[in-house]
């Protein structure tokens, strides 16, 4: 073994770099077994959480379950359920709802306010600005049905809601019915997005600190003013965090129905807030009739998790992720 | 352009970056700020770009005060340690973007971005990404970035720390020519000293914030006021003792336990009024080695034993205990000085420095 180890070999393996292909059997299977070693973890996670409920999804939405023949064999009744759920008058209302709440909570409020708060934060006095962000943070160090409840309260309309209570003519003269009377979308997208541009703001802060201050110096010996920087330097050092933002958190707001549930139930009227993943919960856990159709739910929650995949390989297509797996290499200075 | 710093002072909540500086640059000049780390000198230059707002003081372009005008419209160019060139722009982007941001007709652009990239070397590398370029050719894209706006004045950051040893002595001969051949006004902050001597016309030293001296670097070098500065300019740095003056038979003489030399009568006198320990500088190349055939006279040696030899290549900096008082001394090479070696040494007493312990201030350069 060490005489093989000539100057070559420990050349590559102090930079990580792939032996020469006359290894042994032996060497290939160990390293093949190093690799899976490592991704295992993950692999798990993602076939217990991912692979096996989704398969499960897919069996579930190929049957007629529900809480009225659940003892029941199972029976299968092949596309009938995708055929009912495209046939459904609310179908396309839903799936504007849900486009129109999930890019407008992600440009305005998770990427929009997350990136304003991000600037202004580091571009006032240290201390202030994590003072600052620490406020906008408590909101998720409280439970969201606490928060959320709490919004419902100020939110309703006259007689119930505080602020239409106290102030029926202001802003507008509402005649008592401002927030989730009169604009219900308004009220339910500021509720989530206030929270939700937490998480942007803390990355784009941290993304944002880690630019080296040479850089805003040079622009600014350069001739740039305050908004050429943000344009020119900032916004373009941070590429990566806004990327993965806009990512995680489409995904993450095409299933989040939280909110909506605890706001409006969808309401007021007939499906005037609901989106796809409410739908989904509502179908297979809380019929009127307490009839919960598991079927029909999984049938919905199956089309919206490969919506889902799509969007996300278009993403990482689109933003061209895999630019950011670079091949490591040596600096010669 | 002229720069005059007056009473220049920068603290933050009571800590002192740069205390009461001032400073006078004569247009066209290269001035050094040379100081160790901490020293003041970055901060300095900060203010000078506007970058930080002084706290007292002002800065005067041509007599224009420019206190509180904005970096952009200072007219300057700055250059950085980390070269600070835009990671996500080429070449072309990052030498044309000063251009760019004054709203130039793009055929000006091109044209002046290629001219100083031409003068830098790096006129084939426009369209390379910053990543691919070595840190030599980074900080000729830097210096072109500086250049193109053709400012009134230059602002060097330790432009050559960076940079491996070989690449620094060429960049130092290279920015120096540039600097003269287009006479722009220049401020070069470094920590080595080296630098400072070989570029610039007149050196600023700095240490705590302080402005210890502003001089031509001969002056600085041959004439220290202060403690601090004969002991940060020259490497490898001067060699001090605690010794007292005493006149005996019309002589003078520097003693200490370990020392005894004559001392010459125009420099002693200056140290008369000090009563007790006053601090004797003596620069290591200021002292000879004594061969038998040497006639100096008595009083003018000092003998001890060779404890360390570093071989320089022309020289060899030998470690010399004289009684137990360590001095480094440096000694042509072919006297082959072997650790262990009795030495005398034969001291230029015309070149010694004295120095007030307390104050720190020569007792020679008031």
């Amino acid at each position: 073994m060490a005489q093989s180890l000539d100057k070559d070999t420990l050349a590559r393996a102090a930079i990580g770099a792939p032996g020469p292909q006359r290894g042994t059997l032996g060497r290939r299977v160990r390293n093949t077994f190093t690799a899976y070693g490592f991704l295992g973890p993950a692999m798990g996670l993602v076939l217990f959480f991912f692979v096996i409920p989704g398969i499960l999804l897919v069996v579930l939405s190929l049957t007629d379950l529900s809480s009225a023949n659940f003892s029941d064999p199972w029976t299968f009744i092949g596309l009938d359920n995708f055929e009912r759920l495209f046939a459904d008058p609310f179908f396309p209302k839903i799936l504007r709802n849900t486009v129109f709440y999930v890019f407008t909570t992600l440009i305005f409020f998770n990427l929009g306010l997350a990136l304003v708060l991000a600037l202004v934060t580091t571009n006032i006095p240290r201390r202030s600005g994590f003072f600052f962000r620490l406020i906008w943070l408590l909101p998720r160090l409280t439970p969201s049905v606490v928060y959320i409840l709490m919004w419902k309260r100020i939110g309703q309309a006259d007689p119930f809601g505080i602020y239409n209570q106290l102030f029926p003519e202001f802003l507008g003269a509402s005649g008592g019915n401002l927030f989730l009377g009169g604009s219900p979308w308004t009220f339910v997208i500021l509720t989530n997005g206030f929270v939700g541009a937490s998480f942007g703001m803390i990355i784009f802060t941290s993304a944002l600190e880690s630019i080296p201050k040479d850089l805003i110096t040079a622009a600014k010996v350069d001739g740039a003013n305050v908004w050429r920087i943000i344009r020119d330097i900032k916004l373009p050092m941070i590429k990566w965090p806004l990327l993965f933002i806009a990512t995680y958190q489409t995904l993450s707001l095409l299933t989040s129905f939280e909110y909506i549930l605890l706001l409006t139930e969808g309401g007021p009227g007939l499906f005037t807030t609901e989106v796809w993943a409410l739908t989904a919960y509502k179908r297979a856990f809380a019929s009127y009739f307490g009839n919960s159709q598991w079927a029909f739910g999984a049938t919905w929650a199956i089309v919206l998790v490969t919506v889902a995949l799509l969007l996300a390989v278009i993403y990482v297509k689109l933003f061209k992720f895999n630019e950011l797996i670079e091949e490591p290499r040596i600096e010669n200075l | 352009m002229r720069v005059e710093i007056e009473n220049l002072s920068k603290s933050w909540d009571g800590v002192i970056g740069a205390d009461n500086i001032t400073i006078d640059i004569p247009d066209g000049d290269m001035v050094a700020f040379l100081g160790p780390s901490g020293c003041g000198k970055t901060t300095t230059l900060l203010m000078v770009a506007g970058i930080y707002k002084p706290t007292g003081g002002t800065i005067s372009f041509d007599g224009r005060v420019v206190n509180e005008v904005a970096p952009k419209d200072r007219g300057i160019g700055m250059v950085f340690q980390s070269y600070a060139l835009y990671p996500h722009m080429s070449v072309f982007g990052n030498i044309s973007y000063p251009l760019r941001l004054q709203k130039l007709d793009k055929g000006d652009i091109k044209q002046k971005v290629q001219k100083v990239a031409d003068m830098m070397g790096i006129g084939d590398l426009l369209d390379r990404k910053i990543a691919q370029l070595s840190g030599g050719q980074q900080q000729r894209v830097s210096l072109g970035r500086a250049l193109v706006k053709e400012p009134q004045l230059l602002l060097f950051d330790e432009p050559l720390s960076n940079l491996d040893a070989r690449l620094r002595l060429t960049m130092r001969g290279e920015i120096k020519r540039l600097q003269k051949d287009l006479g722009i006004t220049s401020i070069y902050v470094t920590h080595d000293q080296i630098e400072a001597m070989t570029m610039a016309d007149r050196i600023a030293v700095m240490s705590k914030g302080v402005l210890q001296a502003y001089d031509v670097p001969e002056a600085l070098y041959d004439r220290p006021k202060t403690l601090f500065v004969a002991g940060f300019v020259g490497n490898p740095p001067m060699n001090f003792f605690d010794v007292e003056i005493m006149s005996t038979n019309g002589e003078f003489r520097a003693r200490s336990e370990a020392i005894d030399l004559v001392i010459p009568r125009d420099r002693a006198e200056k140290a008369a009024a000090v009563k007790g320990k006053i601090t004797m500088g003596l620069r290591p190349e200021d002292v000879t080695f004594a061969d038998e055939s040497s006639s100096a006279g008595a009083g003018l040696t000092l003998t001890g034993v060779a404890e360390v030899v570093e071989p320089l290549g022309r020289e060899d900096l030998v470690g010399v205990s004289i009684n137990g008082v360590e001095m480094r001394v440096l000694v042509d090479k072919t006297k082959g000085v072997r650790v262990g070696n009795n030495i005398t040494l034969v001291v230029n007493t015309s070149k010694l420095q004295l120095f007030d312990p307390e104050t720190e201030q020569s007792l020679l350069w008031a």
